[in-house]
């Protein structure tokens, strides 16, 4: 890079906060230092922990010991740009920069330049998509979550954290529950119901001792949002048991949270430690005379285990089986007391409701659905990560405006898959529909815990559905009928049509199948597993009709409705794909290019699988 | 079968107030995965019927009734990294470690490969676990250099 003038660098405004010339070059400067590395799930598999050992060293080398010392070198939450991982903030007296996939070796030049120098290297700064995924969110859950050190309470206490409950805890149970009524704050798991409403039927019970559980089991596929918040802000999930449990009356809390996700109970622990230490956990705390304590319970690996019944018996040490409702948790939970279940993000919210105010609260979102929503931003999009955005706005400005578009130029936009394995599909041409509980119903998806996952023309619908009904299927508990047979049911049609078998009358068996189920299945999973099937029939029928009656995948997806060849050229007579073959159709020898004996092939797609060299088409 | 270490799982159970659900973890941190003994050992010091232990057990996805590979691969199967191609990542995998169809685990016991619904690190989906380190945006030819390199560091 030329730069000639060396006190007044030409910044490009690709930082988020302006950036203002960097200092002149006089020297290292520890005291407005301050570096933030991601350290969520995806920056550690980006290798973050590395970028932080090697600014360490290289602060040292460059006689910056001093910024080693006094813990310069900060973590933070998820900031939801996955894609551009590893990211960090250099934030040099005041003025930030962010600099994008940051690598241990990348490091060196940075300090050099840039902390020691004041000019920040340029071509490794975040580029303008980094403002317009940013621009269209409102971040109130997320703000917090790149910010802050998510293993140092000081740093929650810093940004305002525990006022929320220590508000809370000053106004009568009674008050607080009006507040969060009138706030229309809805349970953010997936059903949407009013949280203050629920609260209030809890604290109508006479029976003791109440329960409030965080529900932390997030075992949609393709949903991350209550991981990444209690990876990067487990004091908010906390703050908010506190306000809950106080309004309700319960003493004893509970996070159910899934062992799948190692990193979140880690801060969580460290984060009930340290909260007890500072006295908000524990007897009388703030001097309200109020007692709360808080346990975690890990989750054994069953989907299931989210719905509100499971979930209850699972804490038992039961099999995770959910019961029917009524009575209501609220009524007969935990051990058979009143028990309040809330979603993590829903737990988040209150702790700035309690400080900003309902109306605050309410002035965000839609008419019906207030505040906003975390979405994971998946599949087939060109900025993945962890969005948060309004309640109401539309599809469009999430995929266009915030993804950034398809991943792939040549590919065009198919459907967006909204509430995982209870959800269904939106297809292309309803992109400007508005996204709230409401609108996602009515075209038959359901806002789900959040999962958004972005599907283009090279997706099948049909394989699609069957990924969903093969997941709820070996999911269900099988207590009720229904929903044990008729997912089966269900997954073998599917099975039999992307293989290539399916009859004519499948596609009105499966609807038969999908509305029954749905009508009399005993818990959620199973009155809402038929849905992405129901709603890919219902905008797809073609599809499932080419597969049908041409024999046809179009998206080019289902294996058995393709034909496999060997490019000879491109062999490389490695044999990989003869030893993958289920029915030797795969003629090779030692030192021999590779063919494929049509007759006997069975168009599984394992040699296609196998082959290192691509030469199977 | 290890007396010392049921005996420690005991005492903390008693001591917590613990679940049938905690013992099994407890079980399957200490010995891998959950021995029929120890569990028959269980269900008489506590008087709870064996089948309750293994009603739990075949319940839930995390319990193992068979050991496990000294290196266990999980693959991630949720909505996106199945949209972006888990399936040709898996197979290639089986292909490579020869693990017999219907199995999971390498006839030597040296690899188990097995499927899970989704870790939520969907943005760097597909993703593979590879002993608790998380590999991002993979692919069948990635994986089979990230095998290798297993294979090597770690030889049989």
């Amino acid at each position: 890079m030329a730069e000639k003038k060396k006190a007044k660098p030409k910044t490009k405004t690709t930082t988020r906060s302006k950036t203002k010339p960097g200092p002149k070059a006089k020297g290292p400067d520890v005291e407005g230092l301050t570096i933030r590395v991601c350290v969520g799930t995806g920056g550690l598999a980006a290798g973050s922990q590395e970028v932080i050992d090697s600014f360490h060293t290289e602060l040292k080398a460059h006689g910056l010991e001093a910024a080693v010392e006094k813990k310069c070198v900060n973590k933070t939450g998820c900031r939801g740009f996955c894609a551009k991982d590893v990211l960090v903030d250099v934030i040099l007296d005041g003025s930030t920069s962010t600099y994008q996939r940051v690598r241990p070796e990348k490091i060196s030049r940075i300090v050099e330049e840039h902390i020691i120098n004041g000019r920040p290297v340029e071509e490794w700064l975040v580029g303008p998509d980094y403002h317009t995924f940013h621009d269209k969110q409102t971040k109130i859950l997320l703000k917090q979550c790149g910010q802050i050190d998510p293993e140092d309470i000081n740093a929650y206490i810093g940004i305002g954290g525990y006022e929320g409950a220590k508000k809370a805890l000053s106004l009568t149970e009674f008050e607080v529950i009006e507040e969060v009524k009138k706030s229309g704050l809805r349970g953010r798991g997936g059903a949407g119901f009013l949280t203050g409403l629920k609260w209030e039927f809890c604290s109508m019970s006479r029976a003791t001792p109440k329960y409030i559980i965080c529900n932390a089991d997030e075992g949609d596929p393709g949903a991350f949002m209550d991981r990444s918040i209690i990876e990067g802000n487990p004091h908010s999930v906390i703050e908010g048991m506190i306000i809950g449990g106080y309004a309700i009356g319960a003493n004893t809390g509970y996070i159910y949270i899934r062992a799948e996700y190692p990193l979140a109970i880690e801060r969580l622990k460290i984060a009930i430690d340290e909260a007890t230490k500072k006295g908000f956990i524990g007897k009388d705390i703030f001097e309200s005379g109020f007692d709360f304590e808080i346990r975690i319970k890990e989750g054994a690996g069953a989907f299931i285990c989210g719905e509100e019944t499971a979930l209850i018996a699972s804490i038992e040490g039961k099999r995770g089986m959910p019961r029917s409702k009524p009575p209501f948790p609220v009524n007969k939970g935990l051990r058979g007391k009143p028990t309040v279940i809330n979603n993590v993000e829903t737990l988040s919210n209150l702790p700035s409701i309690m400080t900003k105010g309902a109306s605050w609260f309410s002035s965000i979102g839609s008419e019906q659905s207030k505040g906003t929503k975390v979405f994971a931003l998946t599949g087939r999009i060109k900025n993945t990560g962890l969005i948060e955005v309004p309640m109401g706005i539309s599809l469009k400005e999430i995929i266009y405006d915030i993804g950034g578009g398809m991943e792939k130029k040549n590919r065009k936009l198919k459907a967006v898959q909204t509430g995982g394995p209870s959800g269904g599909c939106i297809p292309a041409s309803h992109i400007n529909m508005p996204v709230d509980y409401e609108s996602l119903m009515r075209i038959g998806s359901m806002m789900g815990s959040g999962g958004m996952v972005v599907m283009d023309d090279a997706t099948c619908m049909v394989d699609m559905s069957k990924f969903f009904i093969s997941f709820t299927q070996s999911e269900s508990c099988g207590k009720c009928v229904p929903c044990r047979i008729g997912t089966k049911r269900m997954l073998e049609i599917l099975t039999r049509i992307t293989g290539g078998s399916g009859k004519e009358s499948d596609i009105d068996l499966l609807i038969e199948i999908g509305t029954d189920i749905k009508l009399s299945s005993l818990c959620g999973l199973g009155q809402s597993a038929p849905n992405p099937v129901l709603s890919t029939i219902n905008f797809f029928r073609k599809e499932y009709e080419s597969h049908i009656k041409k024999g046809i995948c179009p998206a080019g997806v289902c294996k058995a409705l393709r034909q496999y060849v060997i490019n000879a050229e491109a062999c490389k007579m490695c044999g990989k794909c003869a030893r993958v073959c289920p029915s030797s159709a795969v003629i090779w020898q030692p030192k021999q290019k590779a063919v494929i004996n049509k007759s006997k092939c069975v168009k599984c797609g394992a040699c296609f699988d196998a082959c290192p060299f691509n030469s199977i088409m | 079968m290890n007396e010392k270490k049921c005996e420690a799982i005991l005492n903390k159970y008693n001591e917590e107030k613990g679940s049938i659900i905690s013992i099994l973890q407890d079980i399957q941190e200490g010995f891998g995965y959950i021995p029929e003994d120890v569990v028959f050992w269980f269900a008489e010091k506590l008087n709870i019927p064996a089948s309750n232990f293994f009603g739990v057990t075949t319940f839930y996805a995390q319990f193992y009734l068979k050991p496990r590979g000294k290196h266990i691969i999980t693959a991630c199967c949720g909505t996106a990294c199945h949209v972006k191609g888990a399936e040709p990542i898996i197979n290639r995998m089986r292909a490579d470690l020869g693990i017999a169809e219907g199995e999971d685990t390498t006839a030597d016991g040296w690899f188990t490969l097995e499927k899970l619904a989704c870790i939520g690190a969907c943005s760097i989906a597909p993703v593979l676990i590879v002993n608790k380190k998380v590999y991002g945006g993979m692919s069948p030819d990635k994986a089979s250099r990230m095998l290798k390199e297993y294979e090597k560091s770690s030889p049989r």
